[in-house]
């Protein structure tokens, strides 16, 4: 819609708006912004060939790049991996016993090991892996185990996991609820938890305790063993010490012995949980952390 | 530029103007959204997705209703780093029921994805009530009243109804049942093998460990079961998708 009447030295005439008198000179756009804007318009087109793009009757174009999100995510792990291939073939098939004695191994497995834990422990067991103190999740720093602390008895624990519903082998024990069930009367569970009081040696009352031994004999000597020093092939806490799972108070061990406790561990390994689940090496790497933490036996 | 000059026709009518656009933005329309209903390679037949058992929806609701999405993702996206964290890239069929979707861009606290079996039922109730308890570098608020609010199933029904509305394939059978259905999930004791039927991989338990569905039972059986109905030991991805 240029005019023709007025023109500017470069020859280009106005736009024919006209604002109060005020006129636009119709110059064109520089030269280089017009080719830079011709440009991407050839790149755009040239993109949408070379990747995904344009949806065709049942199918978009692949590109002739062969680009796909998947094929490079799985590449980048094949690559990852393939890195530490013989690193990982050695873990997955070592005889865990004897990581330890090779260094780079060990080196590997603790370092994968902690990043594992890191990602998929630390929720429940603390970054530091020191537990939640008397609610449930044990402190894997220290030498006491519920289901044992050889590299081996950790490494099926991490496997099956411990009363869950995920794998067949998980660990499983059930305390019963003596309170809750009736089979101990409140007097009696008083009696149990002052004699539990005595033997992890705490302040007790020895008139509660003297009968507590008995009923401990017969109801909790089953799992707990005569001595309570507990039973790692049952899970059953050692009483004896001054570390509890769930609180070594009166009143916790009386909850305890009421209601009864059910603490549950995920089963780790992918044959479980394919989608999120850790492969043998994986297993073998935390179970090689975990152990080297302090307490390992 | 003749041609160009005919632009004067649409600037000095209004209506032609709206005509014109309109036929643009639906031929925009037609080339990015429409084909994604109809390409084989954007839709993706998995095995195992199946719509939200009644008390999982239940759940799902209140994630939505809590703002959950504000700091949780759904999403694991296709990259070392996030599949080396948190198990398999998400595949859209995982997603399918969902209405709205919840996968999310912004995490401030972990993708949910895969979370279904990574924690006990006694994690998720100690930390939801309590987040700092068990990961003290947490910055989750409390949702501790979720356990004291319980649930009745009055509307359930209507609201799987809905879900039918917008594709979701629930049966008649499943909608007459729902309010049974609901109970029973949160209700070990309760014959519960033909829910199980209805929804394969559905998990029985009492969640929150207190008698009544609470809202605290919901949220949590629906938060164990995300991301566990693929079975991925069988499931080999077509990498050209």
């Amino acid at each position: 819609m240029s005019t023709e009447e007025k023109k500017n030295e470069a020859g280009y005439g106005t736009t024919g708006h006209v604002w109060d008198g005020l006129e636009e000179w119709n110059n064109p756009l520089p030269r280089w912004w017009v080719w830079t804007f011709y440009a991407t318009c050839l790149w755009g087109l040239i993109y949408t060939i070379a990747y995904p793009a344009w949806p065709l009757v049942d199918r978009a174009t692949a590109g002739f790049l062969g680009y796909s999100t998947r094929a490079e995510v799985a590449e980048q792990i094949a690559e990852v991996d393939a890195q530490n291939a013989d690193l990982r073939t050695a873990l997955a098939e070592a005889d865990l016993t004897m990581i330890s004695d090779n260094a780079d191994l060990q080196n590997y497995a603790v370092q994968g090991g902690a990043a594992v834990f890191r990602a998929n422990c630390s929720q429940c067991h603390g970054s530091g892996a020191a537990g939640v103190q008397a609610a449930g999740y044990p402190n894997l720093l220290d030498d006491d185990w519920l289901w044992g602390g050889t590299i081996d008895e950790i490494a099926y624990t991490i496997t099956h996991g411990i009363r869950n519903e995920q794998s067949p082998d998980s660990h499983w024990s059930e305390m019963p609820a003596y309170g809750r069930d009736e089979i101990l009367g409140e007097d009696e569970i008083g009696q149990v938890v002052h004699y539990v009081l005595q033997i992890s040696g705490q302040e007790h009352d020895a008139a509660k305790a003297t009968p507590g031994a008995e009923l401990f004999l017969n109801e909790c000597s089953g799992c707990h063993m005569e001595n309570g020093m507990g039973d790692p092939t049952q899970g059953a806490p050692n009483l004896t010490d001054a570390i509890w799972l769930y609180g070594g108070t009166e009143e916790t061990l009386t909850e305890t012995i009421t209601n009864a406790r059910f603490g549950v561990m995920p089963a780790w390994s992918e044959e479980w949980r394919a989608a999120g689940g850790l492969d043998q090496a994986e297993i073998n790497a935390v179970a090689a952390y975990v152990h080297q933490l302090g307490g390992g036996q | 530029m003749a041609i160009l000059d005919k632009h004067a026709v649409l600037e000095k009518n209004v209506t032609l103007l709206a005509v014109c656009s309109f036929l643009v933005v639906t031929i925009g329309g037609i080339v990015e959204i429409a084909p994604l209903f109809y390409l084989e390679n954007t839709i993706e037949k998995v095995e195992g997705v199946r719509p939200y058992s009644p008390l999982e929806l239940e759940g799902r609701n209140i994630y939505i209703r809590e703002g959950c999405y504000v700091c949780h993702s759904q999403m694991v996206r296709p990259m070392r780093d996030e599949v080396e964290r948190y198990g398999h890239y998400s595949l859209a069929a995982e997603s399918m029921y969902d209405h709205p979707f919840q996968w999310g861009s912004k995490r401030t606290g972990p993708d949910l994805a895969r979370v279904g079996g990574r924690y006990s039922d006694d994690w998720h109730v100690a930390h939801l009530i309590d987040p700092q308890s068990v990961v003290p570098e947490s910055v989750m608020p409390k949702y501790g009243y979720l356990k004291d609010k319980l649930l009745e199933p009055d509307y359930i029904g209507e609201e799987m109804a809905t879900h039918r509305i917008v594709g979701v394939p629930y049966t008649d059978e499943m909608i007459e049942v729902a309010a049974a259905d609901f109970r029973d999930q949160a209700d070990p004791d309760s014959d519960y093998d033909a829910l199980l039927e209805r929804y394969p991989g559905a998990q029985v338990r009492n969640f929150d460990g207190e008698p009544g569905v609470s809202e605290m039972d919901a949220l949590i059986a629906y938060m164990q079961m995300l991301g566990t109905l693929v079975d991925f030991s069988t499931f080999t991805p077509d990498a050209s998708r």
